[in-house]
């Protein structure tokens, strides 16, 4: 089933020039220059209900605003939008009720209040019916862990377990569809795996729909089945996160440890990325020669102590990837 | 849940959130009931000095004082997130949290904080309430209390629609929105004072411009049972508040303008 529609969509903002300094501040007053930004330009894609997807671009790439029009806050300048039948930005109130969204630089919750009061308040906001409030939030609670933290207001919290607070807050309301926008910025190695595997658990135990914008590659590495790439406002790529590596930076890498001084070698299409006295990183592209053929050449004509096998970190890649596509920060 | 059983939750809350901090919220309360009764002492100063103004005893002009005080008192203490809206909602972008809650926006902020420390004012009011009534001396009927209580809530609505006018202003401008202060604190100054002795110019403009006469002063002359000096009709002074509602009204469509430019650039 279709749950997300995007066609053509663009968002061009009206932004006013001004000279530095008083004067130019007093110019503006009596007649303002506009500049036209361009921070989506023709994006078009659908989202499958289930479907867990990751929006990755650069800063300034329209990311933001497009979850801020998927979400009904924004109103496009041109192009289609659809979210569960609904065109959010004409129907704020009754799509709002259906989805959820957690921003990782914004809290949702009630900053002086206990976190189970802050809890109780949304679901009358929500309007959920009192004892499908307490089954689900019950089950939150086990899912989360958040049983010790019920009771503390909520400035008290560490940003880990705030965060947990913020993703149960955004579930109460059962929707079915979930928007992430950098939901582990700024957490600790422990809390982001929490994060992650209540996410995936989300999508894979419950059905939700999850759409998610990060700066984390982890993030996409451990959640995203699929990915689009966007840059300057324009879809650069949409696809499983494995043939944009096969189409970006296809290379395997070789880590060779040498018995004595790491030789010199002389092998056809085989780079050398980095040597230190003992030790070799070769790039190779496994298309050209199989890894299995590349260490039997090697350790023929060479004592060699251990070998290992690994990809381009997932930073490298999509870096790679906007270097090809001019996608850098504006 | 309906909007006022909700608007009533976000009361609680927003209670619940000061009593976190009792003693601060008792000191800002005694603070600002001393803060604004000096006002009252200006007001004893003059007609001590001068005698009766315009027609009127220290007595009378104190109910004029008292009424407007509890109505902004009351009004002070309900509009604090639409007050705040332009530096603390869009300018942060903690708007969009609100956009994101499938309810009405401005139920949202009117229920943002309900302000404890702004019945310090209230009190003081109050207190020259009961004073006026011992000077003049004036007859609490049924009818006069009905239209006390009337004239404070059409005067706290128009307030509301002032608060509401600055908000929907940050959705074009967040620069500093200080020029509402003019209408709400000096239109505050202003309704103290009874109407008759102001310029026929500024008289319009607190009657059918930002009609503070309408939710002071007239009722407060037929609670005084007394004849408009300036001639307006007898059967007008009890009905005037309702001017209050329509400017909450106007002020309303104004808002929802708003909303949909904010709309349109996210900013």
């Amino acid at each position: 089933m279709l749950q997300i529609l995007v066609e053509a969509l663009a968002k061009t903002y009206r932004v006013a020039e001004r000279a530095p300094g008083l004067a130019g501040a007093l110019r503006g007053l009596v007649r303002r220059r506009w500049r036209e930004v361009h921070a989506l330009a023709d994006v078009s894609f659908s989202l499958e209900a289930g479907e867990l997807l990751a929006f990755i671009g650069p800063n300034g790439a329209g990311k933001s605003t497009t979850v801020k029009i998927l979400s009904g806050i924004l109103r496009p300048t041109s192009g289609r939008v659809e979210v569960g039948g609904l065109v959010p930005y004409e129907d704020r109130i009754r799509h709002v009720a259906r989805i959820g969204v957690v921003f990782g630089q914004r809290s949702q919750l009630w900053w002086d209040l206990p976190v189970i009061d802050g809890f109780d308040l949304l679901a009358d906001i929500y309007r959920v019916e009192p004892t499908r409030y307490r089954h689900r939030r019950d089950e939150l609670v086990a899912m989360l862990r958040l049983e010790p933290l019920l009771d503390q207001p909520v400035r008290q919290l560490s940003l880990g377990q705030r965060m947990r607070a913020e993703f149960a807050a955004a579930l109460l309301h059962d929707p079915a569809i979930l928007f992430l926008d950098e939901p582990t910025i700024g957490l600790d190695a422990p809390s982001k795996l929490a994060v992650r595997a209540f996410v995936r658990r989300l999508n894979r135990e419950q059905g939700v729909t999850v759409l998610l914008t990060t700066h984390d590659m982890h993030d996409v590495e451990a959640l995203a089945e699929r990915v689009i790439v966007i840059g300057q406002g324009r879809l650069l790529a949409d696809g499983p996160f494995a043939s944009l590596r096969a189409g970006v930076l296809a290379e395997r890498r070789l880590h060779v440890d040498f018995a004595g001084p790491a030789p010199e070698l002389d092998l056809p299409r085989v780079t050398v990325r980095a040597r230190t006295e003992r030790s070799l990183e070769l790039a190779f592209d496994p298309t050209d020669i199989p890894a299995p053929k590349l260490i039997a050449l090697i350790t023929a004509s060479h004592a060699v102590e251990d070998v290992h096998v690994d990809e381009p970190a997932i930073e490298e890649v999509i870096a790679r990837f906007y270097d090809l596509h001019d996608a850098h920060e504006a | 849940m309906n909007a006022l059983a909700l608007y009533g939750r976000y009361a609680m809350t927003s209670l619940r959130a000061q009593a976190q901090y009792p003693a601060a919220t008792l000191m800002l309360t005694a603070g600002h009931c001393a803060a604004t009764a000096i006002e009252i002492l200006g007001v004893f100063a003059l007609f001590d000095r001068f005698g009766p103004v315009g027609g009127w005893t220290f007595g009378e002009a104190a109910l004029f004082y008292a009424l407007v005080n509890i109505t902004f008192s009351l009004a002070d203490l309900l509009t604090r997130g639409f007050e705040v809206f332009g530096t603390d909602f869009v300018r942060t972008g903690a708007f969009d949290r609100v956009l994101l809650r499938p309810r009405a926006a401005a139920l949202q902020l009117a229920g943002h904080e309900v302000r404890l420390s702004r019945l310090g004012r209230f009190v003081q009011a109050f207190a020259v309430l009961v004073l006026a009534s011992h000077l003049v001396p004036i007859d609490w009927d049924a009818a006069a209390v009905a239209t006390a209580l009337w004239a404070v809530a059409g005067g706290v609505a128009l307030f509301g629609g002032i608060l509401i006018l600055q908000a929907t202003l940050a959705f074009w401008t967040v620069e500093s929105l200080e020029i509402a202060h003019v209408l709400t604190y000096g239109g505050v100054q202003a309704a103290q004072y009874p109407l008759n002795i102001y310029a026929a110019w500024f008289r319009r403009l607190l009657t059918f411009g930002v009609p503070l006469a309408c939710v002071t002063y007239y009722p407060a002359l037929a609670i005084l049972n007394r004849p408009d000096p300036l001639g307006a009709p007898g059967w007008l002074l009890p009905i005037a508040p309702v001017a209050g509602f329509a400017f909450l009204g106007l002020s309303l469509l104004a808002w929802r303008a708003g909303m949909a430019r904010y709309a349109s650039t996210g900013s």
